[in-house]
Parts: C-alpha cells; sequence; structure tokens
C-alpha cells in the first residue's frame, strides 16, 4: 500500500536574515513497507520526522531523495497528485484548523465536491461517513460547538467521505484529553473493524499503538526500531533511550522483573499482567 | 464583552423567506433598495412599508430584532434628519425661532429621508436575517458567476468569505484567552487615555496574528490534502436551484417595483405638506 525506499527530506536551515546556512535532514534513509489493510503506528518524540514522514504518504510533502509510491503511485508524479490524496486521506493534529465547513454536514462533504461526486452521491457519503464515526445525529450542528474529540471524528469522516484506500492519522489524539482520545481511538478502531481500509497512527502515546500489526519507532530521522508492539514492548531500555514514554503496565513489568520476579516481556495490558502475576504462585 | 459582535447575523426558523434560494433574496433585497430611490412620495412609501412589513411578518423574525438593527445608525439618521430640516429653503415657513427655519420641503424631506434610510438597513438586515452565512457566499457565487469571463475569481472570493465567516468565533475566543494571558500578567486594556489603549493593544495584536497565519498554514494543508483545487470541475453538496416558491418570489418582488415606479410618480396623492 505503502512503500518508501531510502526516502530522505531535507530542508534549508536559515539564520536570522533568511540565508540558507545548511540543510537539516528531517527524515534521512527511511525504507518502510506497510501491506495493504493493516495497522500500522509510527512512534517518535517530537522533532523525530515522524510528522514529515506522514506527510509524505499524502504528497503534501514530496522527498528530496529516494522515492514513496502510495498504492504503486510515485508521489513524485504531479499527474498522480490528486489520485494519490484520495488514495491516502490524511487528518491532523489541530482539529479547528482542518474543518471548512461552517456546518459539520457541509465539512465531511468538502472532500467529494472536490473529487467533482455527483450531488446524490455525495448525500450518501456523507450519512454513511458520520454514521461510521458515531456523529450522525449532530450533522447540522456548527462545529464550533462540539468538543475537540467530536470535531475529529468529524475530520475522520471528511477523510472516509472520498473513500480512501488508506488513513494516515498525524498526531491526531495529541491536543486532546483523555476521554476525547478514547472517543478518536475507538472511533479509529471500528474504521479498521468495518472498513477495512489502512489505518497509519502517528503518535507518542503508546497506549494507543497496542493493538496494531507493526510498529516503527522514529528518532533523528531514521527509523530505529520495527516489529510488532510485544517485540518493541520489550526492550524497555531501547525505548528510553529514545525519549519514549513506556505504558505503566509494562513498565511496572519490567520492574519486578528486574527485582527477580519470573514475568514474560512484553506485557501490554493490565490483564495480562494480573494474569501472568497469578499464573506465579 | 467581546462575544458580543455578531457579523451577518442570522435568525435561524422556519419560514417561507428562509426557505427561500439565497439568489432570489440577494435579487430582492437589491430591488427593494432600488424601489426606495426611484420616487419620492407619500403612496410609494406606504406601498414600500406594506411590501416591508408583509415580508418581515412572513419571515417569522421578531419586529424588535430588526429595530435592535437600526441602533448602529441612530446618530447618523439624527444628523441627517437635522440638517434636512435646518438646511432645506423651500415653501412656506412653518417654524422659526432664533436661527432656525423649518419649512415645508424641509420636513418633508428629512422625514422621507429617515424612512429611507431605516428602509434601507431594515431591508438589508432581513436578507441576513433569514439567510445563513453559508447561503449567502453560495448566492453570491452563483449570481456573480459571470464575472469569471472577466477573470474576476468569483469562486475563490466566495470560499474566503465563507472560511472567514467560519473562523470568527475562533479568532474571538483566541483574542479573549490572549487578553486574558496578558490581563494575568498585568497588561492593562481598560485606563489611559485612546492612544494609551491603542498602545496596550499591540500585545493582543501580535500574538493573534501569528497565530492567524499559522491557522491559515494548517488550514491550507488540510483543504490540499483533502483535494482542493480550487473551483474547476468541483461539485455541490448543497446546489442551488430555482424552485415554484422562487419564481413567485421574483415575479411579486418585480410587480412591486412596477408598482410603486408608476404609483409613485404618476398618481397624485398628497396629505397636507407629504
Amino acid at each position: 500500500m505503502i512503500h518508501a525506499e531510502k526516502l530522505i527530506y531535507e530542508y534549508d536551515k536559515r539564520d536570522e536574515e533568511g540565508n540558507v546556512i545548511g540543510a537539516e535532514r528531517a527524515v534521512d534513509g527511511v525504507d518502510i513497507n506497510i501491506p495493504p489493510g493493516s495497522f500500522v503506528a509510527v512512534l517518535g518524540h517530537n522533532g523525530s520526522g515522524k510528522s514529515t514522514l506522514a506527510k509524505h504518504m499524502n504528497a503534501i510533502l514530496v522527498p528530496t531523495g529516494g522515492t514513496m509510491w502510495v498504492d504503486g503511485k510515485d508521489t513524485k508524479d504531479p499527474a498522480k497528485l490528486w489520485d494519490i490524496r484520495q488514495t491516502a486521506g490524511m487528518v491532523f493534529q489541530n482539529p479547528d484548523n482542518q474543518i471548512i465547513g461552517t456546518v459539520v454536514e457541509e465539512d465531511v462533504g468538502f472532500g467529494p465536491e472536490n473529487l467533482g461526486v455527483p450531488t446524490d452521491e455525495i448525500w450518501k457519503r456523507v450519512e454513511e461517513s458520520l454514521k461510521a464515526v458515531g456523529m450522525l445525529e449532530r450533522r447540522k450542528d456548527s462545529p464550533n460547538k462540539l468538543s475537540g474529540g467530536q470535531k475529529q471524528r468529524v475530520a475522520i469522516a471528511g477523510v472516509l467521505a472520498m473513500e480512501p484506500k488508506c488513513i494516515v492519522l498525524d498526531e491526531p489524539t495529541a491536543m486532546l484529553d483523555p476521554n476525547g482520545r478514547k472517543e478518536v481511538i475507538g472511533a479509529v478502531e471500528e474504521l479498521r473493524k468495518k472498513k477495512n481500509v489502512t489505518v497509519i497512527l502517528i503518535t507518542h502515546y503508546m497506549e494507543e499503538v497496542i493493538d496494531a500489526d507493526q510498529v516503527f519507532v522514529m528518532d533523528s530521522g531514521h527509523i530505529v526500531m520495527h516489529g510488532t508492539p510485544r517485540e518493541i514492548f520489550s526492550r524497555v531500555d531501547d525505548l528510553k533511550r529514545y525519549r519514549m514514554d513506556v505504558p505503566q503496565v509494562t513498565m511496572l513489568a519490567e520492574e519486578l522483573r528486574s527485582r527477580g520476579l519470573d514475568l514474560p516481556g512484553g506485557i501490554l495490558r493490565r490483564d495480562e499482567l494480573v494474569e501472568a502475576l497469578c499464573r506465579l504462585r | 464583552m467581546i462575544r458580543d459582535i455578531t457579523i451577518g447575523q442570522y435568525y435561524p426558523a422556519e419560514s417561507r423567506i428562509h426557505r427561500l434560494d439565497p439568489r432570489v433574496k440577494i435579487v430582492c433585497t437589491l430591488l427593494f433598495l432600488v424601489s426606495l430611490f426611484i420616487q419620492n412620495s407619500l403612496l410609494g412609501y406606504v406601498i414600500a412599508t406594506v411590501y416591508l412589513g408583509t415580508v418581515i411578518r412572513l419571515s417569522k423574525v421578531p419586529l424588535k430584532y430588526i429595530v435592535k438593527g437600526l441602533k448602529p445608525i441612530v446618530i447618523l439618521l439624527l444628523f441627517t434628519v437635522a440638517m434636512n430640516l435646518f438646511l432645506t429653503r423651500s415653501g412656506e415657513i412653518l417654524v422659526h425661532f432664533w436661527i432656525f427655519t423649518i419649512t415645508e420641503g424641509g420636513l418633508r424631506t428629512s422625514v422621507f429621508m429617515a424612512i429611507r434610510l431605516m428602509y434601507l438597513v431594515a431591508g438589508s438586515s432581513i436578507m441576513t436575517f433569514t439567510t445563513s452565512p453559508n447561503g449567502l457566499t453560495d448566492g453570491m457565487e452563483k449570481l456573480l458567476h459571470p464575472l469569471n469571463r472577466l477573470n474576476v475569481p468569483v469562486h475563490e472570493v466566495a470560499m474566503m468569505m465563507s472560511i472567514a465567516l467560519r473562523f470568527i468565533p475562533i479568532l474571538l475566543e483566541e483574542t479573549d484567552k490572549i487578553m486574558k494571558a496578558q490581563q494575568a500578567r498585568g497588561a492593562d486594556f481598560e485606563s489611559g487615555n485612546i492612544i494609551q489603549r491603542a498602545k496596550a493593544m499591540v500585545p493582543i495584536l501580535v500574538p493573534l496574528f501569528v497565530s492567524a497565519f499559522r491557522r491559515a498554514n494548517d488550514l491550507a494543508m488540510a483543504m490540499e490534502s483533502r483535494c482542493y483545487h480550487g473551483g474547476e470541475g468541483r461539485t455541490k453538496m448543497k446546489p442551488l436551484r430555482y424552485k415554484g416558491r422562487d419564481r413567485i418570489a421574483y415575479i411579486v418582488t418585480w410587480l412591486y417595483i412596477v408598482v410603486i415606479f408608476v404609483a409613485g410618480r404618476f398618481v397624485p396623492f398628497k396629505l397636507w405638506i407629504f
């Protein structure tokens, strides 16, 4: 679905007068391969290049070096630009800055309108997408009246209405409170089950990636760790080195293990830990 | 206090006027405004009053709302009335004291001018009261579409208008937040003369502008990622289509124009000096 080879993205570093004083590599030699229908998470602390990588998947940024293919289409090809953007929809961090319409349903219709979808079809898609994220009963409301989590769900519906094969979520929960975060992750979860779209979740909350098929950890433009969540979370020391917060349960299990308790590595959920502890006796 | 500002106020209700196509409302409002200027007689104003009154009744917008909308023009109104009343010299002198003289012509012009001004504002506010901001921009876009041939970017302008409307409440909220943040650090917006107060606004405006640009940047990216590429090849979720009631509204308004023009000019109807 998404395939990158030796992806490099450089931007000019400027001094205060705007003169170029060098180049900074935000993404440096990334190879990534995401099969269709999978749920992939990209983790990294601030400035690790994960958002830059996400923007390549939607052809908002074009690589300086290497190649990015989205559904077999090279993002460097301007003729395929709109095709790519329809294939890989994107949800951004700030819920206020990505809602264009003054009414919820009009915002969801914005994408299909741009694609030139006929009016009747737009209405059908809007209804379906709003239903999929559980926002159908708010369709006539102004986005300003919604909570952060609800706004993000509307934004997801807006992407869904374009019928993409893949959704890239660029830190969709970073500006939300814990409740909103749960709401959004729940909506994403539903989608994956019902619509069979590829989901790429960029985040720095580790709790959100537990169900992922693959996890990539990024640090200063490189992919430094790659594997299933269980493999990743069993390497607590490495994660700490890349300044990632390990989930509390995993942390506790790790501490207990280092004190000599016989626990398996990579415990992700509370009930798993409970079970493992009970088995100890 | 800052929340009291409402632009393009919309009074949501279910009425025949609300349901009309925005284009009809824009055109009919313009026609109504024109009708106030093509005649200047008592009968003409009676007809205009009947028309405006009927529209207000049908729109279900309380009269109180419309009167409130006249508030901002009170000073202008008083000024025009006073000017016309005392400076127009024609016809018989009605009152004369000290340096003030009121003539028949002066009284007539000032009363008509006052009515004309109030109807101008009331007529256009009934349009904004009954049309959602989005409806207005859509209507404008469709009406001005022919200008596209003259290379006027009609769609883009309409898009900018609707985005601006969407962001007004967000930016107001942000202004409120910045003000509070600066006040918490000892900024004083309320005391001092005008120049001092204007200077105190700088620490509000700078962060506001910075954040507005940041938002604009984010929004542009979000729009691009949702395949926005201008008006070309774009379809509409809510396309504007004329229906039977829109045709009736057009016919009624045109009839009104003809009647007011003919009656106001050619039917002799006088009460005292008016």
